[in-house]
């Protein structure tokens, strides 16, 4: 079992023939991933990916024919919030968002407009989900992960990479690890992951990898704290950070004392939440569990 | 991107918020010439992208057209926290009765625009935030549906604002909250709004940042941008869409992605290092933009010892190394380098790099170590 994702998945993907789809497209396919379509608007009826993989113009009619149950969409960043909307109406009930670069006040729109649908969106500006050996949804490096029972869940995109190969080099494999977004407005937020993790027969301890700014991980270790048996594992990056750029007042006032690397490792480690000083520490203390 | 005080009441006065007559001065000239127009005791505004202007003199108050020329002569060519002050602002000065804040910005906890009013508005603002919270007036908008006028007449009454100004106030609330829509920005500040000794409302100081991903759709503001106010490495590292931020310490970072940028700072300071920079390259970086980040990082006199950690996704480690090299044969340099290329084409990136006879650590905790102990031995 994997959370999410797994070789059942139908996937689509959304930007296939651009350069970093086609590629992406690529990797997913030779690890494992069920590809059954790609959309680019124009240029449906073409087969790529050598004839495997048909395209469609739309996301309705590429799911209509093939069945397509999740999306990962490579569009360009002012394309790519009306390729969200497009797939959350075609009713794709997950949608991995590679791309970044999305005006916040956008995703503000498409996450309130989604917030009633059926639907999960991951991102954007985030790696994926990877679940070893043979499901990938997103642009984690194949190589650098095993199967194993770990699941990690991240803010990240480069330093989960170093995380998930840390747990290899140790040889500690990853159930499935989830990359939520960098950005301020993502669709998915920790305490999500989390629960999923509480539940899946696969997982038994889970690294959440955080970065400071917002309260996100201030939100997920209460969540910790008072809904998970299993043990959780953090890691917070920013704490040689200076003050973040003052974003004027108003941010300052909304934000108070919240959202500094100090306050968010305070409230991991009362929520009984292990910290790792680096990530490499990572590893050391789950084989101390 | 953040605009100037000048820029944002441009703005407010095109969406009906009342500010103060003035104009722009680049000169001693310039200032005389605007208080002889406004014919009445004139305000001189430094127009510098930092905080603190009133405290570190760049606000006066003049009472004649001489006086402002004189005071313009001191405060044109000198400079705020680093910054030269190349124009002012000059304003009719107003008689202030009473300060209120009001702004508005991105909440990622409603994941809504949230605004927030209060009657003690000013230069103390964020004091009053902290001390007594109760006196700041808060209302979620609705990223669908807009802001509503029954919000901003809340936000009126919370303040405890007089009933003959709700009118005003609703309408410049409307308009700030218009030209934040408008023009993509993430925060949009009038502070403090005055309501004067004959009773109107006026914005006297005003605060925009534009969402730099939204900047595509305003062309005219990128044309715009002040990039004199902004420090000279920082407008490098802007033209080769580099994320860098200058910070005390010796050891310059080169890294790949945000949050491992972090990371490598963290763990240099975890090591008893100090980072001299925060650099984030991006992803699937080219060795044009790899060998500009170098080049700033060598440009800083601090810099003691150069680690590059790059875990390759997108960013192939082999584009990395050429980029490296090239840097290395352009520039001579003694500081040692501690590079860690993982990843995509990393076996490639280190055979590019084995001629270099550089420093090479195969985990993040390794490089650290050795950039810290480099960074103490090394005497220029």
């Amino acid at each position: 079992m994997s959370i999410l994702v797994n070789t059942e998945t139908r996937l689509l993907v959304q930007g296939i023939t651009g350069h970093e789809g086609g590629f992406h497209a690529v990797q997913m396919l030779k690890y494992g991933t069920n590809i059954v379509a790609g959309v680019t608007p124009g240029k449906g009826g073409e087969w790529v990916l050598n004839g495997k993989i048909p395209v469609f113009d739309s996301v309705q009619t590429a799911a209509e024919f093939t069945g397509a149950d999740a999306s990962i969409i490579f569009v360009p960043a002012r394309f790519a919030g009306d390729a969200i909307l497009e797939a959350a109406d075609a009713d794709i009930k997950l949608i991995v968002c590679i791309t970044e670069g999305l005006p916040v006040k956008e995703m503000l729109q498409i996450k309130r407009a989604i917030s009633h649908k059926d639907v999960r969106l991951i991102g954007p500006n985030s790696p994926g989900i990877i679940s070893p050996p043979f499901t990938k949804v997103g642009i984690i490096p194949g190589s650098i992960t095993k199967p194993g029972n770990v699941g990690v869940v991240s803010r990240s995109g480069t330093l989960t990479y170093e995380v998930v190969y840390a747990l290899k080099q140790a040889d500690i494999g990853t159930s499935t690890c989830v990359g939520i977004g960098g950005d301020p407005i993502v669709g998915t937020d920790f305490i999500d992951i989390l629960s999923h993790f509480e539940g899946d027969s696969q997982t038994d301890v889970v690294v959440m990898i955080g970065e400071i700014g917002g309260s996100e991980e201030e939100k997920a270790a209460a969540y910790v704290a008072n809904h998970m048996t299993k043990p959780v594992i953090g890691f917070i990056a920013g704490q040689a950070a200076p003050p973040n750029k003052r974003m004027g007042h108003a941010g300052a006032i909304i934000e108070g004392g919240v959202g500094t690397a100090e306050s968010k490792i305070t409230a991991l480690k009362n929520a009984g939440i292990q910290v790792a000083h680096y990530p490499e520490e990572i590893p050391e203390l789950i084989k101390k569990l | 991107m953040r605009l100037h005080e000048y820029q944002s009441k441009e703005i407010f006065a095109n969406h009906q918020i009342p500010v103060p007559r003035g104009r722009l001065a680049s000169s001693p000239e310039d200032a005389k010439l605007i208080a002889e127009e406004l014919n009445r005791p004139v305000v001189l505004k430094a127009q510098v992208l930092v905080g603190g202007r009133g405290k570190s003199g760049g606000i006066r108050l003049v009472k004649s057209p001489g006086e402002a020329s004189d005071e313009a002569s001191k405060i044109l060519g000198s400079k705020i926290k680093e910054i030269p002050v190349r124009r002012l602002l000059v304003e009719e000065a107003v008689n202030i009765q009473q300060e209120i804040y009001i702004g508005m910005t991105i909440d990622r906890d409603s994941a809504s625009t949230l605004l927030i009013a209060s009657g003690e508005g000013g230069v103390d603002i964020e004091e009053i935030a902290k001390m007594c919270p109760e006196k700041i007036a808060r209302v979620c908008v609705d990223p669908l549906l807009g802001l509503k006028d029954y919000q901003a007449r809340n936000l009126a009454a919370e303040i405890e604002l007089p009933r003959p100004l709700w009118r005003s106030f609703i309408s410049i609330i409307k308009g700030l909250y218009q030209s934040y829509q408008e023009l993509d920005a993430t925060l949009a500040e009038i502070n403090p709004l005055v309501i004067t000794a004959d009773g109107r409302l006026i914005a006297l100081d005003g605060k925009m940042i534009i969402d730099d991903n939204a900047l595509f759709r305003h062309p005219d503001l990128v044309e715009k941008r002040d990039l004199s106010a902004e420090a000279p490495e920082e407008i490098e590292a802007h033209k080769f869409s580099l994320e860098y931020i200058k910070l005390p310490g010796d050891i310059g970072c080169l890294v790949n992605g945000a949050g491992l940028a972090m990371a490598t700072m963290d763990i240099i300071q975890h090591n008893g290092g100090q980072p001299a920079n925060f650099l984030d390259i991006g992803g699937g970086a080219s060795a044009e933009k790899v060998a500009a980040a170098l080049r700033i990082i060598l440009q800083d006199p601090q810099v003691k010892t150069v680690l590059i950690n790059i875990f390759g996704g997108i960013t192939r480690c082999d584009e990395v190394a050429i980029g490296i090299k090239k840097i290395l044969d352009q520039i001579k340099t003694d500081i040692p380098f501690i590079i860690r290329l993982v990843g995509t084409n990393e076996k490639e990136g280190r055979e590019i790099l084995a001629s270099a006879n550089l420093e090479t650590a195969d985990t993040l905790q390794e490089a650290a170590e050795k950039a810290v102990q480099k960074s103490l031995e090394y005497a220029p």
